[in-house]
């Protein structure tokens, strides 16, 4: 038997994603997935999901679901003051709802966005051998690519009549503080020896600023102006977290909603270990760059990826 | 060895393979290795971005080392038979394109510079390009090379929007937008056609190396194709 979670105020941006649309970048289409990779996956390992499990992402809150059958959930990521029936809910946590209760997200506390996993992971007919919602491609979600809007329904596996669930709480030790300066560590790339050593060290001396212009496809950071040399490049595919430095010396880190392949100089690319607090920033937010270790940050990440088991 | 490669890490699980000297139709060989390494290496690569002259390859270093990733892609490229990159069948590719001052603004560009419409529509539509690379948008294909004669650089400061089907040139590239999107580059027209509908297959007409050629129509034919005059430009 099917039930659902009946979507009873979508809120600013609600969006199904599983891990990402992979195997198409030759035609164009962005992967999409979790901003936050972290919170995504410890919202499917609490509740012992499959590691591609689609859950929503919860972008700045203010919306609200109703159980239609008793199931386990789980929320991890930026703190929305979740309630279930109007009671809090600790963050980094599984638990239990009962049919008919709510569960609302508010705004945010602490970071941007929350991951509602649900035991099993939502039913979604993927798309492409992804359900992840990119809007641009006209891919993912319920249809074509659409954020979740108030009436949706998405539907989950019922609990097995009397199957025990613990609820769990992640450990205070690996919950992030989102609102903490954010200091990122760098792999540089090939295009560095285009920019100038006066470059390089503004670079990493400056303290950069969260702008306004933040969405799934990049960040945009503030920073007391520069001249940056008028470096032109061929256009080449954009990877996840790439640092681009446009000819107003604004960098601009490149999101899973990015397009495919671009022109402007890159610097190199966040590490995907730091990525998840800046996808976590908000507007104001102070941001440093520091060079990274290549073999220190992949072994960091072969460790991540065989934990969560990517 | 016939291709020279250059590969350099991109982040903890990125690497960018460069194409240098070759003697041979990039484009095609950039496809035909996409096709290669996907094949050998599937178990360790996610996802492989090609470009101009370039492949950004998404691997999995849980799965393989980069030195290990770096003999296996080396031992792929010194191994290609560059006949089978250019044997491959080309058809080429003709699309429809309703050139008018109404869909193509920038038109008047041209006229400025001494260009009528008509000499405009004979360089455009005379040339055999080729598609160097996908991407930007999903079914957005960077053709080259357009007639010297009418390049134009991208306009400073992009449109917020471009409507679907907008045909466009920037330098020497030109290229259809498969849907509305913001964009710089100089709209002379509009092709009716469906360019990216994920649920055909395949979703788009083209491939990296693939020939196309533009054929002019009239308004009659433009809107029995489908086409619409009436989306505006930001």
């Amino acid at each position: 038997m099917s039930c659902s979670l009946k979507v009873v105020k979508a809120g600013p941006l609600s969006l199904i994603q599983d891990l990402g649309r992979y195997g198409y970048a030759q035609i164009g289409l962005s992967p999409g997935g979790p901003m936050d990779e972290y919170a995504y996956s410890w919202a499917n390992k609490l509740l012992n999901n499959p590691v591609n499990a689609p859950c929503i992402e919860i972008t700045l809150g203010q919306a609200e679901f109703k159980v239609s059958e008793k199931c386990a959930f789980a929320i991890c990521g930026g703190d929305l003051k979740a309630t279930l029936d109007e009671q809090p809910l600790s963050n980094w946590s599984s638990f239990i709802a009962n049919k008919g209760q709510t569960i609302r997200f508010n705004l945010p506390k602490n970071g941007l966005r929350s991951y509602l996993a649900v035991l099993g992971g939502f039913l979604i007919t993927p798309q492409l051998s992804s359900c992840a919602t990119v809007t641009r491609d006209k891919l993912g979600g319920l249809d074509q690519g659409l954020a979740l809007t108030d009436g949706d329904e998405l539907n989950y596996h019922a609990l097995i009549a009397n199957q025990y669930i613990e609820p769990k709480q992640l450990s205070f030790r690996f919950q992030p503080d989102y609102d903490l300066p954010v200091t990122l560590r760098v792999v540089e790339g090939y295009q560095r020896s285009q920019f100038s050593k006066s470059v390089i060290e503004w670079f990493y001396n400056s303290e950069f600023e969260v702008s306004k212009n933040i969405n799934r496809m990049g960040y945009r950071l503030t920073c007391p102006p520069i001249t940056m040399p008028n470096i032109s490049m061929q256009s080449e595919g954009i990877g996840l977290g790439a640092i681009q430095l446009p000819p107003d010396g604004q960098p601009i880190v490149m999101f899973n909603d990015r397009q495919t392949i671009g022109g402007y100089p890159k610097l190199g690319c966040v590490s995907h270990i730091d990525l998840p607090r800046l996808a976590q920033a908000k507007p104001g937010q102070k941001v440093r760059f520091v060079k990274g270790n290549l073999q220190e940050l992949q072994s960091d990440w072969v460790a991540w990826a065989n934990y969560f088991g990517y | 060895m016939q291709v020279t490669i250059d590969i350099s890490p991109v982040s903890e699980c990125a690497i960018l393979v460069r194409i240098g000297h070759s003697n041979h139709d990039t484009p095609r060989l950039v496809e035909h290795l996409s096709e290669q390494l996907y094949k050998h290496l599937d178990h360790c690569i996610m996802n492989i971005t090609p470009s101009i002259d370039s492949l950004l390859i998404d691997y999995l270093p849980h799965r393989i080392s980069l030195s290990l990733l770096t003999k296996r892609i080396e031992h792929i490229v010194d191994t290609i038979n560059l006949e089978d990159v250019v044997s491959e069948n080309q058809v080429i590719i003709k699309l429809p394109i309703f050139y008018h001052i109404d869909v193509g603004p920038d038109i008047k560009r041209y006229q400025l510079q001494g260009i009528q419409l008509d000499e405009l529509i004979t360089a455009h539509t005379s040339q055999i390009y080729t598609v160097a690379a996908i991407g930007f948008a999903p079914g957005f294909a960077f053709l080259q090379h357009v007639d010297e004669k009418i390049r134009l650089p991208r306009h400073a400061t992009p449109r917020l929007s471009v409507p679907k089907g907008s045909v466009g040139i920037a330098e020497n590239r030109t290229a259809i937008y498969p849907s509305c999107s913001p964009g710089g580059w100089n709209i002379i027209g509009n092709c009716p056609l469906e360019l990216y509908n994920p649920d055909h297959q395949p979703m788009i007409p083209f491939k990296i190396g693939s020939q196309v050629q533009f054929f002019a129509i009239d308004e009659d034919e433009f809107l029995r194709l489908g086409g619409t005059r009436q989306e505006e430009f930001l």
